[in-house]
């Protein structure tokens, strides 16, 4: 890896080099009855507005490589007639026309898109709708400061090497830049950068030393998949089922949730007709409900356990990572205050 | 430099939304709830190279309506030209029930795992089947009865509610030509009805205590599709006969929205029904949670 160094003032011509493009970074929302702000992923347009300082985002930023909606397909219908409802034709359509920017990104968040990469460009089918728009994404990483909610150094998470074109860690009033692609480095050559000495590394390396103290939130991860398998039956999920509302925001919030659904509508002159994907959460009532009225995951508790099944222990046996990233967003945004350190924790100390 | 970024195309995926135009060439209905469609490829060359394996299924879209996966119901022998039973039970599935000959559908797969016929050859099989399980089922059984002479025994246990809703019945004196075992049992008995009444399960038991099963445990394979109260119950008296947990196959059902190992609706633990079923062996099933 190539690391240069900057300074803090040229972050400005970094972002107005980028911007011939589409760039998305977090920006402030608003605040909370605390006067917190809050933060979103969302398409910055000036330098002032994208907050580097953000603690996190309330949502991932995961409607620009998995949208909420999105259509698979476009039906056209060609009615000739004959009453057999004529013929139709298919168009299928990617919907990426330009590159997009990802600028801000914390190492949870890019560690994320590493692990849907897994899932949803490998095996038989890779998803091309996801796969264009990560061919056409240019990241720009950027240090955290640990909140007492994130536990992704349990997760392994808590840094990035790779999954990114570019990663900054601020030093006081320069940038540390961690480079991994040909583009990033030749957009460096454009800004005033310099390579850094090594008392500029010693630097570096004391920030991250403090970084390391700041983790509170902790998840034991060894041995989970045998403990999930252990006590798959224990009591202690009924009572995160009465607790769940099924309601789906940890999904809405996660940013490795990728589960969908898929529903046609139809144009209000039948002359078109749309097959639409949908992100979907586990937790629904319907999730696993078949034809028939049967539903394979009818209470709550086993929707619930069903996430954390998938997440800790069924991805894990199939990828050898967990696909949970430790952002802490579904606990920070649950209704029910439901964290998953708490579950994994309540589930450890299962004694049946 | 231009350090612009250009917008690249995919690297792969092209087939990802990749249907085969279809036609509905043919609808007899079977019972008051199921119909069999027949449905054909309409390019030549698509439904020639259009191979499946016994269990495989599909998934039929009706443009504006919806998509949803339906296991193949016809002999492998038959390619692109597929027949598909289906019970008129949703949103979809009503629709279908309306259509008439010569509707165009969209057909992708086939999809998902086999019943491995090709495995049990020298060897006796079991099939078995309560209500629409025999949809997946006729599949494997006419592919058995394509090449008969390369099993031994072949014996099948058929379970419906009621004998009006007993599927394919027209077929039944053809399957017994080639030397089958078949067996029909209803729950409920209508005027007529001369077989026996009871559930799947008192055959499996009768003839566990007539010592018929005592040669399962030289050689047998089963292949069991059903509702899903049926697999526990039917499966655990196979063990009792030991039939090796391996060699028992089901098929398990899941409401699919891609059949592409994608949308994960069909997951069981860390399981796809799409990619790795619908066709499991029991040990895998005994090793999921929530499988049956």
């Amino acid at each position: 890896m190539l690391f240069k160094v900057f300074p803090a003032a040229e972050l400005i011509r970094l972002f107005e080099l980028l911007a011939a493009d589409r760039i998305v970074g977090p920006v402030k929302k608003g605040e909370d009855r605390y006067g917190r702000s809050l933060y979103d992923f969302d398409v910055v347009h000036d330098f002032s507005d994208l907050h580097l300082d953000y603690e996190q985002t309330i949502h991932s930023a995961k409607n620009y490589f998995l949208p909420y909606r999105e259509d698979l397909c476009t039906f056209t219908f060609q009615d000739d007639g004959s009453g057999d409802g004529g013929d139709w034709h298919k168009e299928v359509d990617y919907g990426v026309y330009a590159p997009l920017v990802l600028f801000g990104l914390h190492p949870c968040d890019i560690n994320a898109l590493n692990k849907l990469d897994k899932v949803l460009l490998g095996g038989r089918y890779p998803n091309p709708f996801y796969g264009e728009k990560r061919a056409n994404m240019f990241i720009v990483g950027h240090s955290c400061s640990p909140q007492p909610f994130c536990f992704c150094k349990s997760m392994g998470t808590d840094s990035a090497i790779r999954g990114f074109d570019l990663f900054l860690t601020r030093m006081d009033d320069l940038y540390f830049a961690e480079i991994l692609s040909p583009r990033a480095f030749h957009l460096l050559e454009q800004i005033d950068c310099h390579d850094p000495d090594s008392s500029e590394h010693r630097h570096y390396m004391d920030i991250m030393e403090a970084r390391e103290s700041l983790f509170i939130a902790h998840v034991d991860t060894s041995d989970l998949t045998k403990i999930l398998d252990l006590e798959f039956q224990a009591s202690v999920w009924e009572e995160w089922g009465q607790k769940c509302l099924s309601c789906g925001t940890c999904a809405q919030v996660c940013p490795t949730c990728y589960c969908y659904g898929v529903e046609e509508r139809v144009d209000m002159d039948f002359t078109r007709a749309y097959k639409e994907k949908q992100l979907y959460s586990c937790n629904l009532l319907d999730f696993a409900s078949v034809a028939g009225g049967h539903n394979f995951r009818p209470e709550s508790h086993t929707r619930l356990k069903y996430r954390y099944y998938h997440k800790h222990r069924g991805f894990v046996e199939a990828f050898e990572e967990s696909l949970c990233v430790g952002c802490g967003r579904c606990g920070q945004s649950c209704l029910a205050r439901i964290t998953v350190p708490e579950v994994i924790a309540s589930v450890r100390a299962s004694k049946e | 430099m231009n350090t612009n970024l250009e917008c690249v195309q995919p690297v792969s995926g092209e087939e990802f939304e990749y249907s085969y135009k279809a036609e509905i060439t043919n609808v007899y209905p079977l019972t008051r709830m199921e119909k069999l469609y027949q449905i054909q490829l309409v390019d030549p060359m698509e439904r020639e190279r259009f191979i499946f394996r016994p269990g495989q299924f599909v998934m039929l879209e009706l443009p504006g309506i919806g998509e949803a996966p339906f296991s193949i119901t016809s002999s492998p022998v038959r390619h692109g030209d597929l027949e598909l039973c289906i019970r008129a039970v949703g949103n979809m599935t009503k629709f279908l029930d309306r259509v008439g000959r010569g509707t165009r559908v969209g057909i992708s797969g086939p999809f998902g795992t086999h019943f491995p016929v090709e495995k049990m050859e020298g060897e006796d099989i079991l099939l078995i089947a309560g209500g629409l399980g025999i949809a997946p089922l006729r599949s494997p059984i006419l592919a058995v009865l394509e090449t008969r002479s390369r099993y031994g025994q072949v014996d099948i246990i058929y379970g419906a509610r009621r004998p009006s809703e007993l599927l394919f019945d027209y077929e039944y004196a053809m399957w017994r030509q080639f030397d089958v075992g078949l067996d029909i049992i209803v729950d409920q008995a209508e005027p007529g009805w001369q077989g026996p009444v009871g559930l799947i399960t008192e055959i499996l038991k009768e003839r566990i205590a007539k010592g018929q099963t005592d040669r399962f445990r030289e050689g047998t394979s089963a292949i069991v599709c059903g509702p899903p109260v049926m697999f526990r119950f039917v499966c655990d008296l196979l063990i009792a006969a030991q039939v090796p947990v391996e060699k028992i196959f089901v098929s398990l059902e899941r409401r699919m929205h891609c059949g592409r190992g994608k949308c994960c609706r069909c997951n069981i633990g860390s399981t796809y029904t799409c990619l790795d079923g619908p066709v499991f062996d029991y040990w895998s099933v005994l090793n999921l949670k929530e499988a049956i």
